[in-house]
């Protein structure tokens, strides 16, 4: 969420320099377990919409299968909107949130 | 012995559909009940959730979420739709190419989400559900969709 704005502005101008906006952290996308897809699946999907090798892709699903998630891109908020309907149309469990 | 496979790459690089008859018929009876589900209020049909999950888990960024599914929810559904189109026309095709495989895919996964979700599965359920169990011919249904699933995609890995 955005800071709320202050109302002493002279007050905060100095922390202000060198603070970078909220909106401008790093997005990530994260894939959820779910007891549906198929670990081949989600392994196929992830070389193909991320151009990841075999291997990767596997160790992604494993830790998305053994942790729960896994963290699978990141980028700008646009990029990763992307990224996460291109898992929702291949019909993977996905969301993003900030980097923090 | 392994029978035979269903779904196999050839030497042109076109792949080749082994598939009884009773099954392409099966394939195209629930292609028929989930476009006619998609075709309802997608929103308020809990078995279709799976199909349209939330981007954002964030509660705080439900403004955002709100933008994100006023921008998408359209274009998620026309592309389901899309690929459910592909499988009930190709359905009773010996050879596909390799775009029209993958639609085959990504509906066939659409399938089991909305089955699975229907049921109820956990990773735990066994291929073999109860035989007494009133579901347990779509328990069937459901493993023998994630077969074919697995057969795509040996043959689009191959």
């Amino acid at each position: 969420m955005v800071a709320r704005a202050s109302i002493a502005p002279a007050e905060v101008h100095e922390a202000d320099v060198g603070e970078v906006p909220l909106t401008d952290v790093p997005w990530i996308v994260l894939v959820w377990n779910d007891p549906i897809n198929l670990m081949s699946y989600v392994t196929f999907v992830l070389q193909k919409l991320f151009g990841y090798s075999r291997e990767k892709a596997t160790a992604l699903m494993l830790d998305v299968h053994h942790k729960g998630r896994a963290v699978v891109a990141n980028g700008t908020r646009e990029k990763c909107e992307l990224d996460v309907f291109r898992l929702h149309e291949h019909g993977l469990w996905a969301t993003m949130q900030h980097d923090t | 012995m392994r029978p035979a496979r269903r779904v196999r790459r050839t030497w042109r690089g076109d792949f080749e559909v082994r598939l009884p008859e009773a099954e392409r018929e099966l394939l195209v009876a629930l292609v028929g009940t989930l476009r006619a589900a998609l075709d309802g209020d997608v929103r308020a049909e809990p078995a279709l959730r799976r199909l349209f999950p939330p981007a954002y888990a964030d509660p705080a960024d439900e403004p955002a979420e709100a933008e994100y599914q006023a921008l998408v929810h359209d274009e998620l559904l026309a592309s389901r739709r899309a690929a459910l189109d592909v499988l009930e026309a190709t359905a009773s095709r010996d050879r596909l190419d390799e775009a029209e495989l993958q639609s085959w895919m990504t509906a066939l996964n659409q399938l089991r989400l909305v089955l699975g979700t229907r049921l109820d599965v956990s990773e735990d359920d066994g291929p073999l559900p109860d035989p007494d169990d009133p579901a347990a011919p779509l328990h069937d249904v459901y493993h023998w969709l994630g077969v074919l699933l697995e057969a795509v995609i040996d043959a689009l890995e191959d």
